[in-house]
C-alpha cells in the first residue's frame, strides 16, 4: 500500500495529515500489519489537550496493544467514534481512517516528521 | 533414547546439561519412596489426627453438600482436573461451557453485567477490586492531589482487610478502615470497600450508602454470599461498581482453607480494567458459536508490567464445581437451600431467645451474632460436643448455620447454650419470616434453560460427560505445553481430597482439631527447604504469581527494615513470565528490563550496567532458572553475585523447578527466595486453569518476614501482612504435593528430574533434523524443555504464511495439544514433555510434528495450495470431515487421520478454528446474551 504523499509520518507508525491547523491522525498501514486484526482502540476525549509524542490512547488486536503516541502538540476536537463498533476499519484502509483529529498547537513541529518517502525507508 | 540422544548414560547426560559448579554435593536429605498402599495407610493415620468437629465459625468458609455427581464426574474425574488453562479453545469447549455457566450464574446472583472466571480467594478479591478502581479513577478527570485513599468497612472479615492492608501499602494507596455508618469520603478517596451480609453476619441496605459515596465521586465494591442472594437484593441493583466474594459454599468443600473459586462481577463500562480471565463466545470457521478467552490483552502474557493483574492461575476447577452445583440445583433448588438455611437461623434465635440469650443482628441472613456473660462455659459445652462456634474479640458469639446443618444440629447448638436440647418434633420445614420489602429480593436470577435442566442425576452425568468429551486432557494425551510441566496427577495423591478428615476442616478451627494437618505442613516445609536449599517456608500463597508478589514483599520488608527503603527497582530478563513484572508494579518495584545476548542468555555486560547504574535502589533480580529459554545457564552464579555485589535479593522463579529436584537447587545458584509452583513441578493438578499453589522458600536472613494471618500463628517475627485469605493457602491440595514426595522419596524426586531432562532431550534429538531449535548450551544440551522456531517456514511459506498457530491447530488433527505457543519468544513453539510421559507417546508426538512439517513442506512446494490445505483449515471436526459437501483440495483421510495411530484414539475437535477477532469486537460473556448473539452472527453471515 502506498503512503500518500500529504502525510507525516512518526517513528511509532502514526499519520498526520495536516489542513492549516487540523491535523487528522491515524495509524499506518505498517502499524496494522504488525498488530493483525484490530479489536478495539481506546480514544480519548474530545477536549483534551496532549504534547508532541504524548500518548492519547491505545489500540488493541487479540494478541497485542500498542500505544498511540501524538505526532504534534494540540487538542483533540473530535474523535472517530464509529471505530467504537467498527475498529477493524483500520485494517480495512488505515490511511482513510483516521482516530482523531487536533487543533495543532504548534504547526512547525511537523517539521522533525518524516515524509512518506523517508517513512518507506524506515519500515524496509 | 540414550542412544538417540548421543549420551553413554543418564548420568553422563546430566553431567552434560546441568554446569557442574551448580550440581548438588549430596542426594537429597529425604526418607525413600512409599508405595501407593503404604502411602494411603500412613495418610490413614494423619487423617485420624485431624478433628472433624461441626464449624459454625462462618467467616467465608461453609459446610456444605458436594452433589456426589458432581464428586465424581467432577471433582474425582481427570478429565476435568488435568486440562490446562483453555487457551487452545478448540479443545476445551467443554470447560469453556462450565466456566460460561460460572460467569453467568456470578452475573445473575451479583445483579451486575459482567463477570470473570474466577479469582484466587476472596481476600485477594478485593485487593483486585481496589487495584481496579484505581485504575477506573486515575482516567477520571481532575484527580485531587495527595495519596489516593480506600475506604474499607471495619465490616469486612478480618483476614480480607488484612490482605488490603498489604495490598494497599506498596501501591501508596492509604486505607481508611472505619465503621459503615461512620464513613467520610476526602477528594482523594477513589473507593470503597464495604461488605454484606458483613463479618458479624448483618445484612445491610446499601442504597443510601453506595449513592451518596457515588455522588462524591467514589466508586463502590461489595464482597457478598452468592447463597444469600437468592433471597435479598443483590449489589448490583443498589449501584455497587464492584462486587465480589467467595463462591466456597457452592458444593466446594472448606478443605482447611482451600482451594474456592472467588468471584468479581463489575459493569460494562469497566470490561477492560477486569482482572483475570474472562470467557466470551465467538464463531469458529463453520459460522458456529463457539467459546474463548477473551480480552487477553488485558492479561500480564501480553500487558506485563500495565496488565490489570498478575493473576495468571484462577480456580476453574473450583468455578466449574460452584457453576454445577447451581446448574444442578437450579434457581429454585438453590434458593430453597437458602430458605432452609435461613430459617434454621431463624429458628435458632426464637431458641435461643427463649433461654435469654440476645441476638444482636437487625436482619440476617445464616449467622447470628449472641451476647452470652458464658461463653467460656459455652465454649467448653460446644466443644465436648464437637461444635466450633466464633468468638469473637469483642466477647460476643457467631454462630453461623450453613447447607449441612439440620434439626439435630440446631437443638445441640441450643444445648450448648444450656438449653435442654429437645426436639420438638418440628421438621427442617420451619416457618420463613420473610425479608421485608427494601432487601428482599424480586428479580429473577440463573433464567437461562441450563439452570435447571439437568436436575436429574442421569441428565447430569451425561450434561458432565459430553462437555468433557470436547476437552483434551492429559487422560487425552500428552499436553506438551513448555513452561507448564503437564506431568502425571497421581490418582493416589487426589484421593485424599475428598476425605472428610481433610476436605471438612475450617480454616479458623482451633489448631488443635488439624494435629494431622499441622503436621503434614511441617513434613511438606521441610521437604521444601531441602529440595530449595532454603530456611524457611511460607504455604499461603495460592498461586506462583501470588508466590512471585508475597516474595517481593519479602524482600522490601528486608529492605526497609535495613533502612534501604528506596530501594524498588527490579531487574527482569526480556525473557520473563509476563507475572514478573505485573507482580513487581502490584509490590511497588519499577521494572528495568535487562537484555539477553543471541543465545539466549542473559547479557552480563548489560546486567552489570544495570545494575550498576542502580546501585542505590537495586532491590531485586527475578530470573527464572533454568531460563525460560530452556537452558541451565553457565554464568547463573556469577548472575546472582553482581546483584548481591549492588545490595540486591535474588528471586527465583520456580516455574522450572523440575529441571532442578534433587540435582541443583536455588540455593546452590546463589538466590534468596523462591516459589515453587506446586501444580507444575509437585503433581498438584491444573485443573483446566486453576488451583494452583505457589508457596515461598527463603534463605534465612529473610525468614523474619514471612507472611502472618490475623486467625493463626503463622510467617516470622517481622510478618508481612497475608497475601491469601487463609493462613495455609489451599492447604487441602497439599496433600497432592505431600503425596508426590513421600511416595516418590529422594530417590524417585531426583530420577524425575532426570528423565525429565532425558525426554526433552530425546524431543531436540528426533525433531531438529525438521524444525530448528532456538536455545541450547554450547554443547547442544537443553534443560526439561526447548523451543522450535517456526519463523524460518513461516517466510519459506510465502503467502501461505504457515505459522505457530496453524501448527499449534493442526496437531489436534493427530489428538495432541498444542505446546506453548509463542512464549517466551514470538513465532515459536515451546514443547516440554515431562518425566510422565513414555517413550512410545513422545514417539507419537515426533511423528505428528514430523507429518506436520511435511505437510508445510507441501505447501512450501506448491504441492499443497497456500490457503486452501490441512493445515490452514484445522482442525478438523466430525462435521466437517463428514459433510455432504467436500470442496478441499486434501482427502478427508488426510485430514481427520493423517497417521495410522491416530485411528486408534481418535480425538475430534468439537469446533473448528475459532474467529479471535471476531470475539473481541462482539464481545459477549454470559448466558441469554450469548443466545441473541448467536441469531445475530447467523443473520450477519
Amino acid at each position: 500500500m502506498a503512503y500518500p504523499a500529504g502525510f507525516k509520518y512518526t517513528k511509532d507508525h502514526e499519520w498526520i495529515e495536516l489542513t492549516q491547523d487540523r491535523g487528522k491522525v491515524g495509524v499506518t498501514d505498517y502499524a496494522q500489519q504488525q498488530l493483525g486484526a484490530v479489536v478495539y482502540i481506546d480514544l480519548p476525549d474530545v477536549g483534551r489537550t496532549i504534547k508532541q509524542g504524548e500518548s492519547f490512547g491505545s489500540i488493541e488486536s487479540v494478541k497485542s496493544v500498542s500505544e498511540l503516541y501524538s505526532p504534534v502538540s494540540g487538542e483533540v476536537i473530535e474523535v472517530n467514534t464509529t471505530l467504537k463498533t467498527n475498529p477493524e476499519a483500520v485494517n480495512a484502509s488505515p490511511h482513510d481512517t483516521w482516530i482523531v483529529i487536533l487543533k495543532v498547537s504548534n504547526p512547525a513541529e511537523t517539521a522533525g516528521l518524516l515524509d512518506a518517502a523517508q517513512y518507506a525507508e524506515l519500515i524496509k | 533414547m540414550l542412544a538417540i540422544v548421543g549420551a553413554p548414560s543418564l548420568d553422563a547426560l546430566v553431567d552434560e546439561t546441568i554446569p557442574s559448579a551448580i550440581r548438588l554435593k549430596s542426594p537429597l536429605d529425604l526418607p525413600g519412596g512409599l508405595s501407593e498402599h503404604q502411602y494411603l495407610a500412613d495418610l490413614e493415620r494423619l487423617a485420624s489426627r485431624n478433628r472433624v468437629c461441626k464449624s459454625y465459625i462462618g467467616m467465608g468458609y461453609y459446610d456444605c453438600v458436594t452433589p456426589s455427581v458432581i464428586v465424581r464426574n467432577v471433582l474425582e474425574n481427570p478429565a476435568w482436573y488435568t486440562p490446562y488453562t483453555p487457551y487452545q479453545a478448540e479443545v476445551a469447549q467443554g470447560r469453556l461451557e462450565a466456566l460460561f455457566n460460572f460467569q453467568t450464574m456470578v452475573r445473575d446472583l451479583t445483579g451486575m453485567e459482567i463477570a470473570n472466571a474466577s479469582l484466587l480467594d476472596e481476600a485477594t478479591a478485593a485487593g483486585e477490586a481496589m487495584a481496579m478502581l484505581q485504575r477506573v479513577q486515575a482516567k477520571r478527570p481532575g484527580q485531587a492531589q495527595g495519596a489516593p485513599q480506600c475506604f474499607v468497612a471495619d465490616s469486612c472479615f478480618p483476614q480480607t482487610i488484612d490482605v488490603l492492608r498489604g495490598r494497599a501499602e506498596p501501591l501508596g494507596i492509604e486505607l481508611v478502615v472505619a465503621s459503615l455508618t461512620s464513613a467520610r469520603f476526602d477528594a482523594q478517596t477513589f473507593a470503597a470497600i464495604v461488605q454484606t451480609p458483613d463479618e458479624a453476619g448483618r445484612v445491610h441496605d446499601l442504597r443510601d450508602f453506595i449513592s451518596s459515596a457515588r455522588a462524591q465521586g467514589v466508586l463502590v465494591a461489595v464482597a457478598t454470599d452468592l447463597l444469600s442472594l437468592t433471597l435479598l437484593v443483590p449489589p448490583g441493583e443498589m449501584g455497587a461498581d464492584v462486587v465480589f466474594g467467595s463462591a466456597q459454599r457452592f458444593g466446594v468443600p472448606m478443605g482447611y482453607g482451600g482451594p474456592h473459586a472467588a468471584f468479581f462481577a463489575t459493569l460494562d463500562k469497566h470490561v477492560r480494567q477486569i482482572p483475570g480471565r474472562l470467557v466470551g463466545v465467538s464463531k469458529d470457521a463453520h459460522g458456529d458459536l463457539a467459546y474463548r478467552m477473551a480480552l487477553q490483552t488485558r492479561e500480564q502474557h501480553i500487558r506485563r508490567d500495565k496488565a490489570t493483574s498478575n493473576i495468571c492461575t484462577a480456580q476453574a476447577l473450583l468455578a466449574n464445581i460452584a457453576g454445577f452445583y447451581a446448574v444442578y440445583h437450579g434457581p429454585r433448588g438453590l434458593t430453597a437451600i437458602a430458605r432452609r438455611v435461613h430459617g434454621l437461623a431463624q429458628r435458632l434465635e426464637r431458641e435461643l431467645a427463649a433461654l435469654g440469650t440476645r441476638q444482636l443482628n437487625g436482619v440476617y441472613f445464616d449467622t447470628l451474632r449472641l451476647e452470652s456473660n458464658s461463653v467460656d462455659k459455652v465454649r467448653e459445652a460446644a466443644l465436648a460436643s464437637g461444635m466450633n462456634f466464633r468468638y469473637r474479640p469483642d466477647g460476643d458469639l457467631n454462630v453461623a448455620v450453613d447447607e449441612t446443618t439440620c434439626e439435630a444440629d440446631v437443638q445441640a447448638i441450643v444445648a450448648a447454650f444450656g438449653g435442654t436440647g429437645s426436639d420438638d418434633g418440628q421438621s427442617d420445614s420451619v416457618a420463613l419470616v420473610s425479608y421485608p420489602p427494601p432487601l428482599a429480593r424480586t428479580t429473577p436470577f440463573l433464567t437461562h434453560p441450563v439452570f435447571g435442566a439437568y436436575r436429574s442425576e442421569t441428565n447430569m452425568m451425561r450434561y458432565l460427560r459430553g462437555l468433557a468429551c470436547k476437552d483434551i486432557g492429559l487422560d487425552t494425551s500428552m499436553i506438551p505445553l513448555g513452561s507448564c510441566t503437564m506431568k502425571l496427577n497421581a490418582a493416589a495423591e487426589m484421593l485424599p481430597l475428598t476425605w472428610p478428615a481433610f476436605s471438612r476442616l475450617h480454616p479458623f478451627a482451633p489448631a488443635g482439631q488439624a494435629d494431622g494437618y499441622h503436621q503434614l505442613f511441617r513434613e511438606l516445609a521441610g521437604a521444601i527447604c531441602q529440595i530449595t536449599g532454603f530456611a524457611a517456608v511460607s504455604l499461603q500463597p495460592n498461586s506462583g504469581a501470588q508466590g512471585e508478589f508475597t516474595g517481593l514483599m519479602v524482600i522490601r520488608a528486608y529492605h526497609h527494615d535495613q533502612g534501604a527503603a528506596d530501594r524498588d527497582v527490579v531487574l527482569l530478563p526480556t525473557s520473563a513470565h509476563g507475572t514478573n513484572p505485573a507482580s513487581a508494579v502490584m509490590a511497588g518495584m519499577r521494572v528495568v528490563p535487562v537484555g539477553s545476548s543471541p543465545g539466549g542468555e542473559i547479557d552480563l555486560d548489560d546486567l552489570s550496567r544495570k545494575a550498576a547504574l542502580h546501585h542505590d535502589r537495586l532491590a531485586a533480580l527475578m530470573v527464572t532458572y533454568p531460563s525460560t529459554h530452556g537452558v541451565f545457564e553457565e554464568d547463573i552464579q556469577q548472575v546472582c553475585a553482581i546483584v548481591h555485589a549492588h545490595g540486591g535479593q535474588v528471586y527465583l522463579d520456580g516455574a522450572n523447578m523440575n529441571a532442578q529436584v534433587g540435582l541443583t537447587s536455588p540455593a546452590a545458584v546463589g538466590a534468596d527466595v523462591c516459589h515453587l509452583n506446586l501444580h507444575k513441578t509437585f503433581s498438584i493438578p491444573h485443573g483446566g486453569g486453576g488451583p494452583g499453589m505457589g508457596p515461598i522458600a527463603v534463605a534465612a536472613h529473610l525468614s523474619a518476614y514471612l507472611p502472618g494471618h490475623t486467625q493463626a500463628a503463622v510467617g516470622g517475627s517481622k510478618s508481612i501482612h497475608a497475601t491469601a485469605g487463609a493462613p495455609w493457602g489451599s492447604a487441602s491440595i497439599l496433600l497432592i504435593a505431600y503425596g508426590y514426595i513421600r511416595m516418590l522419596g529422594a530417590e524417585g524426586l531426583t530420577n524425575a528430574t532426570r528423565y525429565a531432562l532425558l525426554n526433552a532431550n530425546y524431543i531436540k534429538s528426533r525433531l531438529e533434523p525438521h524444525y530448528p531449535v532456538l536455545f541450547a548450551r554450547s554443547n547442544g544440551r537443553i534443560a526439561h524443555e526447548l523451543i522450535f522456531d517456526l519463523r524460518p517456514l513461516k517466510q519459506a511459506s510465502g503467502a501461505a504464511a504457515i505459522d505457530e498457530t496453524d501448527v499449534a491447530k493442526r496437531l489436534m488433527d493427530y489428538g495432541f495439544h498444542a505446546p506453548t505457543v509463542s512464549f517466551p519468544v514470538s513465532g515459536t513453539l515451546m514443547v516440554e514433555p515431562t518425566e510422565s510421559e513414555s517413550k512410545e507417546e513422545l514417539d507419537r508426538f515426533c511423528e505428528a510434528m514430523i507429518a506436520i512439517r511435511g505437510e508445510i513442506q507441501a505447501v512450501i512446494d506448491g504441492r499443497a495450495d497456500p490457503h486452501d490445505n490441512v493445515l490452514k483449515h484445522a482442525p478438523h471436526t466430525a462435521a466437517a470431515v463428514s459433510a455432504d459437501q467436500w470442496s478441499h483440495p486434501y482427502g478427508r483421510q488426510h485430514a481427520a487421520f493423517p497417521l495410522a495411530f491416530v485411528r486408534e484414539r481418535k480425538f475430534w475437535p468439537s469446533v473448528g478454528r475459532i474467529d479471535n477477532p471476531y470475539g473481541d469486537r462482539n464481545l459477549v460473556c454470559a448466558w441469554t446474551d450469548a443466545e441473541a448473539y448467536a441469531a445475530e452472527s447467523r443473520e450477519r453471515d
